[in-house]
């Protein structure tokens, strides 16, 4: 593995006072995909929004291609080069397809390729005829590939996904994890939670599997898919 | 007779059904889990047997009697108490105060406008905090308490009136693990102490399968299997919804 | 009437609602990006069109014509515009996280502090501006004249809606400025500076004042009290909409221009309270104005309100010192001292019941004076047309605000946090146009005079004792109803009122009751008062008064008991002492908010309370975890 896009240690996370994160830490390397994975309740989405700047950790390192970026703002962060997209989707209701890219829109650091509207239809071409629509008015699906789309606007180098295929129906996640190994060939690394085994084994090569605010488990997928023993201890009921 | 009967209950938000249809019964002395994904319908639910919400079809009857629909307060008087995912008590009393208060109102005497309130039912209040375990705590505002002791203070609080019902959303949620193994079993104690019935979600599987004598699975708001812990853990439907899809295909 | 009269009044209504749009519109696009409801849009208007004045004075003393004219219009717009940016970096960026109640009076102390800097620069005088060059003459409508400048104005309204449509539509800086009102905290995780982009929004939304304030100078003289008048109707057009919603403003301003132009035909003198009233009815059925929708919560976690603690010992030596001080003050004290004593312990316990709604319940009112005023009045009016004695008339006063309140407070508590306050703000403004525009009943403007004590307490030496023993008995009996249980549960309401709920109180009754508690303490202050002074008028229900109760309350301490009688002693004394010895008292009672706003929230007593801990026993909900 190359240098590390991303190293986080020592993440310490409370919501008012109930302590979701304990001492927590991963990495992620260039152009890497890893997935965290665990029950919902575990720590994933906290894990995602600490990084992002959405919620305060009250200890822990975050670096990002070895700057220092815990206790940045949100938008900041995301001009450091990461790109987050919810759990929720939060796709801007009342504007339409095309003006949710407008809102991510940021100029690519010099020497990249930037993301274009065009480039995001090729990938999502569901998005394609729905430029003009309102975001409310399209389907789940959609609205989780234009959150995505919305985010690449501005040329991450590392997207934060949570739970992507959350709620979607399997032909929607088929669509997704075509999406997003394709993203992987164009160089943005990827770290995104998620509870769909199956999605997660068809685009993640390693896994952090988090169990009440620490990683329990980290491994290759390929290793987390073949031991039915941590499979049963950490993720099945 | 059952303690609480749930029958054909039903919510939707604008087009999206939160839950279907969801029909189940819990008896006297019996701790019932709900689990489920996220955005499965499980608060929904919780909170339509709890008077949050008004279910758009369906019944809730609590031994025998219909309570459906009914604001919170009123279902709170028919005998049920409540906790909740995210606790906090009233941060501006302290604990004993907390109690004192739920006590105030169940004696009816909430709205008393000469009686000093640090006076009334203190002892009751003590018992009871006594009994969850924090009685050293009773002068602490709740605002600095550690997180584990207030959900101690939302079930001294929700123990306060005598329910033969307790509801709690998610009572371990936000603790160490230690702590939550220590609520449960207090929980467990209380329910088997006073013949009363508790239901309750959450998502640590450890606590569900250590306390629940029965589990709902719900899904995508329709109530998938239900039974005893170790049937639930065999299913093999549960199994797919934990794992994904296909949970076969890679294996 | 003849159709060509109704339908001169239908173009009047346009033209009325046109400007109300324009003055309306970035009010609404403020709040919904920054969620601050700004009182000082008002200023801006006025500002517009003092600052429009000026320009056009010197730009056409150069050339006199159109260009010139509009010249100065929309440069004057722009000069607002750079004014409300100074604004957002000076004030509201330090309060996008405080509460409501600390953002309204921040604003609105910027409210005063550009009335008396428009005073020193502008004088007090009505300036009549030029009007506007090719459009002075008349058009001639079905047989009657319409002013040509009004027939432009029904046509700026739409061009404005329009002209914001395609800045919201066709730019980056409005897609982005409509998604913050979506979504403001996604907005920023996509790279988007905050900061920059609420300095634009207060940029626009302080150019369309001063652009409205500006194009209103050819229809009507700047005066130093259009900032108040603008700012009422603006909130009834913005609240009507829906707050953050610019078409709703407009379908607003549609109905409030039409109701007026017509209302004035048939109820020729309640124009004023038409308008509420309609506001009012839109609320109780839409609570969320006609485009509006629910704003998503921006906190998470509730903020921990204040505790009550046991007095100490060395509180009650203190109370004890202070009660032996003011029973023996008519000994030391002359005839002026004791006049200030007695508007001090009114005003104690007028702000002590406000206090108990907004403190301990959570309510903010913005609009406490009309139960002060209802008092007041309710009093005074029965002494003036039936010619009860004092102890009667002061007995009803209560009586008279607690009606008020009771049938005020079952709309007000429906609502919360900006909604709420702005409610109880309508209601105090119906009110206060009542008073103002019902001249048989109230002698309007003038008010109503000798209205003096019994002849037993008409030395001042007997009223002081009179007052002192019912305010003390007021606020001693409001003081005691918080420690009791009723007090407890309105502030469990205010804590979590979801979980009040479940433990069997609703949420909405305990409100509803503490709200019209409160004001029959506040009634009861107001009957006190106007026989102290021997007159009322219609100031005493006007905005100011609303104010100085909440800067009383925020000078003391919200989050404290004695705060509100702190505060209110302070302010009281700081009227007397200091405004006679400035000429602009109103910059610096807006000076002193904005001072308390930014540097000390706490107050006077939260912050002794802090410093000498026997003073203040109360471990508030705030001490830190261990």
């Amino acid at each position: 593995m190359s240098a590390p896009v991303l190293e986080v240690e020592g993440l310490v996370t409370f919501y008012g006072r109930a302590q979701i994160l304990f001492d927590l830490a991963l990495e992620v390397g260039e152009g890497e995909v890893v997935v965290l994975m665990g029950r919902n309740g575990a720590g994933k989405s906290t894990t995602l929004k600490s990084i992002m700047g959405l919620v305060r950790p009250t200890a822990g390192g975050i670096r990002f291609r070895g700057r220092d970026i815990g206790g940045l703002p949100p938008f900041r962060i995301a001009r450091q080069g990461l790109g987050y997209v919810p759990e929720e989707r939060r796709v801007f209701a009342e504007l339409t397809v095309e003006e949710n890219l407008e809102v991510g829109r940021r100029e690519p650091p010099a020497g990249r390729d930037a993301w274009t509207p065009q480039r995001l239809f090729a990938l999502f071409p569901n998005l394609a005829e729905l430029r003009r629509r309102r975001a409310d008015r399209i389907s789940g699906g959609e609205q989780q590939m234009l959150a995505i789309a919305r985010t690449l606007m501005g040329n991450p180098e590392l997207l934060l996904l949570d739970e992507p295929s959350e709620g979607l129906a399997p032909v929607i996640v088929d669509q997704m994890a075509t999406a997003l190994a394709d993203l992987r060939r164009h160089g943005v690394s990827i770290l995104l939670s998620e509870q769909n085994l199956h999605f997660a084994g068809r685009i993640a090569e390693r896994a952090c599997i988090i169990e009440k605010g620490q990683i329990r488990w980290r491994g290759a997928m390929s290793d987390l898919l073949a031991d039915e023993e941590v499979r049963r201890a950490y993720l099945s009921v | 007779m059952s303690l609480l009967r749930v029958e054909g209950l039903s919510k939707a938000f604008g087009g999206f059904e939160a839950v279907r249809d969801v029909s189940f019964t819990l008896e006297a002395g019996e701790r019932l889990a709900i689990i489920g994904p996220n955005g499965a319908g499980k608060s929904t639910c919780f909170n339509m047997i709890g008077g949050q919400l008004r279910p758009d079809r369906g019944r809730v009857l609590l031994n025998g009697e219909e309570i459906t629909g009914l604001p919170p307060r009123a279902v709170w008087r028919k005998g049920v108490g409540r906790t909740f995912q995210i606790a906090a008590a009233f941060g501006s009393m302290t604990v004993v105060e907390n109690v004192q208060m739920a006590l105030l109102s169940h004696h009816g005497r909430a709205r008393a406008l000469f009686p000093l309130a640090r006076a009334l039912y203190r002892e009751e209040a003590m018992a009871l905090l006594e009994r969850v375990g924090i009685r050293d705590q009773a002068e602490r505002f709740c605002s600095v308490l550690a997180y584990g002791d207030i959900k101690r203070v939302e079930l001294a609080v929700a123990l306060a009136h005598g329910p033969r019902l307790l509801l709690m959303d998610e009572p371990t949620a936000g603790m160490a693990p230690a702590e939550r193994h220590a609520l449960m079993r207090l929980v467990s104690a209380i329910v088997a102490e006073r013949g009363i019935a508790v239901l309750f979600t959450e998502h640590d599987m450890d606590v569900v399968f250590a306390y629940a004598d029965r589990i709902l699975v719900i899904n995508r708001g329709r109530l998938i299997a239900e039974g005893p812990p170790e049937r639930v853990r065999a299913d093999r439907e549960v199994q797919a919804i934990y794992l994904g899809s296909s949970v076969e295909a890679p294996a | 009437m003849d159709p060509g009269f109704l339908f001169v009044q239908f173009l009047n209504g346009l033209a009325t609602a046109s400007f109300l749009f324009m003055a309306s519109a970035g009010l609404t696009i403020v709040f919904g990006v920054t969620r601050i409801v700004n009182f000082a849009h008002g200023s801006f208007y006025m500002l517009g069109a003092y600052i429009a004045y000026t320009l056009a004075g010197v730009f056409m003393e150069v050339a006199y014509g159109a260009v010139s004219f509009w010249g100065a219009i929309f440069l004057a717009a722009a000069i607002v515009g750079l004014l409300g940016v100074l604004l957002e970096l000076v004030v509201l960026r330090r309060i996008y996280d405080a509460p409501e109640l600390f953002q309204l009076l921040a604003t609105f102390a910027v409210v005063l502090i550009v009335q008396d800097l428009v005073r020193m620069t502008w004088g007090g005088e009505d300036l009549l501006g030029p009007r506007a060059p090719g459009l002075k003459s008349f058009v001639v409508v079905l047989d009657r004249r319409f002013p040509e400048y009004e027939l432009a104005m029904i046509f700026a309204g739409p061009l404005v809606l329009g002209a914001l449509w395609l800045l919201f539509h066709r730019t980056r800086f409005g897609v982005l400025v409509r998604a913050a009102t979506l979504d403001r905290e996604m907005v920023g995780a996509l790279g988007v500076n905050q900061a920059l982009l609420f300095t634009g929004v207060l940029f626009l939304g302080a150019f369309l004042a001063g652009l409205a304030g500006a194009l209103q100078l050819p229809r009507e003289p700047a005066n130093p009290y259009m900032d108040v008048n603008i700012i009422v109707e603006a909130f009834v057009v913005t609240v009507i909409g829906g707050m953050g919603s610019v078409t709703g403003a407009f379908l607003a301003a549609l109905l409030i221009g039409e109701l007026q132009a017509f209302g004035i035909l048939i109820f020729p003198k309640i124009t004023l309270v038409l308008a509420f009233l309609v506001m009012a009815a839109v609320l109780i059925v839409r609570p969320y104005g006609l485009l509006g929708r629910p704003q998503a919560e921006s906190h998470a976690a509730a903020r921990a309100g204040a505790g009550l603690a046991a007095g100490t010992p060395l509180q009650r030596s203190l109370w004890m010192g202070l009660l032996a001080f003011l029973l023996l003050l008519p000994l030391f004290a002359d005839e002026y001292s004791l006049k200030l004593a007695i508007e001090l312990l009114i005003f104690g316990l007028f702000a002590f019941s406000l206090n108990f709604i907004m403190g301990w319940g959570g309510i903010v009112s913005f609009g406490h004076a009309a139960y002060f005023g209802l008092g007041a009045y309710g009093a005074a009016l029965l002494v003036h047309h039936l010619a009860w004695p004092m102890e009667a008339a002061i007995l009803s006063a209560p009586l008279v605000a607690g009606v008020a309140a009771l049938v005020f407070g079952a709309l007000c508590v429906r609502l919360s946090g900006v909604y709420l306050a702005m409610l109880t703000l309508a209601f105090a403004q119906i009110v206060y146009a009542i008073a103002f525009q019902w001249v048989e009943l109230t002698g309007g403007d003038n008010g109503l005079i000798g209205i003096w004590p019994s002849s037993w307490a008409s030395s001042r030496t007997v009223y002081y004792y009179l007052t002192l023993a019912v305010t003390l008995a007021g606020i001693g009996l409001l003081w005691r109803f918080l420690y009791a249980p009723f007090g407890y549960s309105s502030r469990a309401v205010r804590d979590s009122a979801i979980r009040a709920d479940a433990i069997g109180i609703d949420p909405r009754y305990q409100r509803w009751l503490a709200f019209t508690v409160s004001g029959i303490a506040a009634g009861l202050g107001g009957g006190l008062y106007v026989f102290s002074k021997g007159n009322i008028d219609p100031e005493v229900l006007a905005i100011p008064t609303s104010v100085d109760a909440l800067t009383m309350v925020l000078l003391g301490g919200v989050e404290t008991v004695t705060g509100p009688l702190a505060g209110a002693a302070l302010l009281t004394l700081l009227k007397d002492f200091v405004m006679p010895l400035t000429l602009y008292w109103k910059m610096v009672m807006g000076g002193l908010i904005l001072a308390m706003v930014l540097a000390f929230p706490k107050g006077l007593v939260g912050i002794l309370g802090d410093r000498l801990p026997g003073l203040q026993a109360a471990p508030t909900g705030r001490e830190r975890p261990a």
